[in-house]
C-alpha cells in the first residue's frame, strides 16, 4: 500500500490482458465508440450499395429524419441515466403540440404566447410523471405507462381528433422546419434546435453537479441519497427538464410535419427508447453518454433510409431495427462486465 | 486516554439515547463519550444496539428521546447532511459509492467544486481539474499509492481500495469525527492490514475514529477505548491494556459481570 511498486508474479497474471479485454476495457471507459463504429460502418456500406446515400439531397433528408426522434431521446436518456423508463414521451409531445397549434388556430391566442403556453405544459406533464415516480414511489415503468393513455386520450378529446392544418398555424410554429441552404445540402432549423440541445444537455450533464447526481442516482440511489443528495427533488427535476425537451420537440415535429395532429408520431414512444439503447446507454442507469443517443437516432435513421434505397422492403426494415437493439442491449450486458 | 492531561471534555456525547421500532427497543438509554484524538470500538453482539446508536451519532436516525452534544452543543441531526455539516463524516458499511463513476466523482459526490468566475457562477461548471488533484493529493497523503488513475471507475477497483477509496472521502472532509462501520467484515487479511494502518493515521492526524466491528482481533489492534453495548445500553467501557479480547466477549454476551469493567473510562 505504501510503495508497494513491484508486481509480484500471481499479481502479473492477473493484470494480464487478452486483446479481447483490451477492446472490453476500452468500451467500457469509452461507451460512444460501439454505436460510432455501428454508424459509419453501415454509412459505408450503405453507400457502396447505392451511391445515391451520400449525396447532400439524401443526407438532408436523414437529418430531418432523425430531428423529432433524436431530440425526444434527449429527455428519454436524462430518464433512463436516473434507471427510469418514460413510455409517455410521444404522448406528450402531441399534446404538447396539440397544445401550441390550437391555441392560435381556436383561441387566437398570439404565436409566441402559444409557444411558451406549450412549453409550460410540456414542462407540467414531465412534472406530472416525476411526482408520481417521488412521492407516490411507483415504478416509472408504471407511471409513464398510465400518463401515455391519459395524454393519448386528453389528445384526442381535446383536439376532436381533428389535425389542425399548415395555413392555421403561425409562421413562428412551422420556423423549425424552414432549410438553411449549404449549396445542395439542406439543413433545417429543427436538425439545429435538436444539434444544439445535444450540446447544452451534454454540457450539462458532463460539466454541472446536476449532471452528476443524475448518474449517481441511477448508479446508485442508496449512495447519492448518503452523499446528501436531495433524490427526490433532482428525479422530480429530471422529468421536468425531460418534459420541457418534449416541448421544444413539438415545436420541431410541428414544422417537420407541418401541420399538428392528434395521430401523430405513435410511433415514438418506442422509437425514443430505440436511438436511447442503441447509442448504448444501460437500461439499468448510471452509464451512457447523451451523444450516443444522437448516434442511436442516426443509426436507425441510416439503416431505415439505406435499407430503402437498397430496395428493401419496409418491414424487413423493422426487423433489422429490432435486431440492432437486441445487439444492442447484449453488448451493454457484455460491456458492464468489465473485470476489476 | 489515559489521565495524563486531566479530563478532556468530549468531542461527541450522548446521554440516555433511545430509539423504539414498534415494540422493538433497539436503544433503551444508551450512553457515548468520545475524546479527543482516540479510536473508540463499538462492538456488541447483534441487536445490541450498535448499529442504531451510530446511526444517532451520524444522523441516519433520530432519536426519540436523548440528547447530543457535539463539543459540548447540543445538536439535533436530522440527516446525515446535518451530521456532515460539523464535520462528523461515516463511512457506511456498504460504502456508498456509485460503483460507474470515477474515484474524484465519488469523493466529490453531493458537494462538487465548481470553477471560479462566471463558468462557476453563471455556467456552473465543475472543477474536474481540482477534484481530480485533491482527491489524488488525498489518496497519497493515506498512503494508498496503488491506484493507477483517478478518474477510473471505482467498480474498477478491489474491496480494499473501494474502501480505501470510501475512507479517504470520509478523511478529506471530516473535520471532527470519521465513523467506520464493519470497515474489514468484506475484506481479505491484507487489504484489512490496509485499513487498519489507514485508522492509526487518522488519528495520527488527530482525527477521532469511531470503529464499529466485530472482529476482535481488530478492534483489540487499533483501538484505545473500547465501548461495550449490551441489550441497548453500553454496559462497559474497557481498554485493551486491561481487558483481553476474551473479556470483552464475555461482557458483551453477558456471561461476565460489567460492574468493575468501567473503570477504564
Amino acid at each position: 500500500m505504501t510503495s508497494v511498486t513491484t508486481i509480484d508474479p500471481a499479481e502479473r497474471f492477473l493484470r494480464r490482458q487478452t486483446p479481447i479485454q483490451r477492446v472490453h476495457h476500452v468500451l467500457h471507459a469509452y461507451p460512444a465508440i460501439s454505436p460510432l463504429i455501428v454508424l459509419v460502418a453501415a454509412s459505408v456500406v450503405f453507400g457502396l450499395v447505392n451511391p445515391r446515400f451520400f449525396m447532400p439531397e439524401n443526407l438532408s433528408l436523414i437529418g430531418q429524419q432523425v430531428a423529432v426522434v433524436g431530440a425526444l431521446a434527449i429527455g428519454q436518456t436524462i430518464i433512463i441515466l436516473t434507471a427510469g423508463i418514460d413510455l409517455s414521451v410521444g404522448a406528450v409531445m402531441v399534446f404538447t403540440a396539440m397544445i401550441m397549434a390550437s391555441s392560435v388556430a381556436s383561441f387566437g391566442l398570439p404565436a409566441p404566447a402559444a409557444l411558451a403556453l406549450g412549453v409550460v405544459v410540456g414542462t407540467a406533464a414531465g412534472g406530472i410523471n416525476g411526482l408520481l415516480v417521488t412521492r407516490l414511489r411507483l415504478p416509472p415503468f408504471i407511471v409513464t405507462l398510465g400518463t401515455l393513455n391519459v395524454f393519448v386520450a386528453l389528445t384526442l378529446l381535446y383536439s376532436g381528433g381533428q389535425t389542425v392544418q399548415s395555413q392555421d398555424i403561425p409562421d413562428l410554429l412551422l420556423w423549425p422546419g424552414q432549410a438553411i441552404d449549404f449549396g445542395s445540402f439542406k439543413i433545417t432549423t429543427g436538425v439545429i434546435m435538436m444539434l444544439l440541445m445535444y450540446a447544452v444537455g451534454s454540457y450539462v450533464l458532463r460539466n454541472t453537479a446536476w449532471g452528476r447526481h443524475i448518474y449517481a442516482v441511477g448508479d446508485d440511489i442508496e449512495a447519492a441519497r448518503l452523499a446528501g443528495i436531495s433524490v427526490s427533488r433532482l428525479l422530480l427535476s429530471g422529468y421536468m427538464v425531460a418534459g420541457f425537451v418534449y416541448a421544444i420537440t413539438a415545436w420541431i415535429m410541428i414544422g417537420r410535419v407541418g401541420a399538428a395532429s392528434p395521430n401523430a408520431a405513435t410511433d415514438a414512444n418506442l422509437d425514443s427508447i430505440t436511438a436511447v439503447v442503441i447509442g448504448g446507454t444501460s437500461l439499468f442507469g448510471g452509464r451512457g453518454l447523451l451523444i450516443g443517443s444522437l448516434l442511436g437516432a442516426l443509426i436507425v435513421g441510416v439503416f431505415r433510409n439505406g435499407l430503402a434505397l437498397a430496395g428493401v422492403d419496409v418491414l424487413w426494415q423493422t426487423l433489422v431495427v429490432g435486431v440492432l437493439v437486441i445487439v444492442a442491449v447484449a453488448t451493454d450486458q457484455w460491456i458492464r462486465r468489465v473485470r476489476a | 486516554m489515559t489521565g495524563t492531561m486531566g479530563t478532556p471534555s468530549p468531542i461527541i456525547e450522548a446521554r440516555g439515547l433511545i430509539k423504539t421500532y414498534g415494540s422493538v427497543v433497539a436503544l433503551d438509554g444508551a450512553d457515548f463519550e468520545l475524546y479527543p484524538g482516540e479510536v473508540l470500538a463499538v462492538i456488541g453482539d447483534n441487536g445490541a444496539g450498535k448499529s442504531t446508536l451510530i446511526k444517532c451519532l451520524s444522523g441516519a436516525l433520530v432519536p426519540d428521546e436523548g440528547e447530543i452534544r457535539v463539543e459540548g452543543q447540543p445538536v439535533h441531526f436530522r440527516r446525515p447532511q446535518d451530521a456532515r455539516a460539523v464535520g462528523i463524516e461515516t463511512v457506511y458499511q456498504s460504502l456508498a459509492v456509485a460503483p460507474a463513476l470515477d474515484i474524484a466523482s465519488n469523493m466529490y459526490l453531493g458537494r462538487e467544486l465548481r470553477r471560479p468566475g462566471v463558468l462557476g457562477s453563471v455556467f456552473r461548471m465543475l472543477d474536474h481539474g481540482a477534484m481530480q488533484r485533491h482527491a489524488r493529493e488525498q489518496l497519497q497523503h493515506l498512503g494508498i499509492g496503488t491506484i493507477q488513475s483517478i478518474t477510473q471507475a471505482v467498480e474498477t477497483l478491489s474491496g480494499g481500495q473501494r474502501q480505501a477509496v470510501a475512507v479517504a472521502r470520509a478523511a478529506a472532509f471530516g473535520s471532527k469525527v470519521i465513523i467506520l462501520d464493519e470497515p474489514t467484515a468484506a475484506l481479505g487479511v491484507k487489504e484489512s492490514a490496509q485499513v487498519l494502518k489507514l485508522i492509526r493515521d487518522l488519528r495520527d492526524r488527530g482525527l477521532p475514529v469511531i470503529l464499529i466491528s466485530h472482529n476482535m482481533p481488530h478492534v483489540f489492534e487499533v483501538s484505545d477505548r473500547v465501548h461495550i453495548q449490551r441489550l441497548g445500553r453500553r454496559v462497559a467501557v474497557v481498554t485493551p491494556a486491561t481487558h483481553t479480547a476474551s473479556d470483552a466477549v464475555a461482557i458483551m454476551t453477558g456471561a461476565l459481570d460489567a460492574a468493575g469493567a468501567t473503570s477504564a473510562a
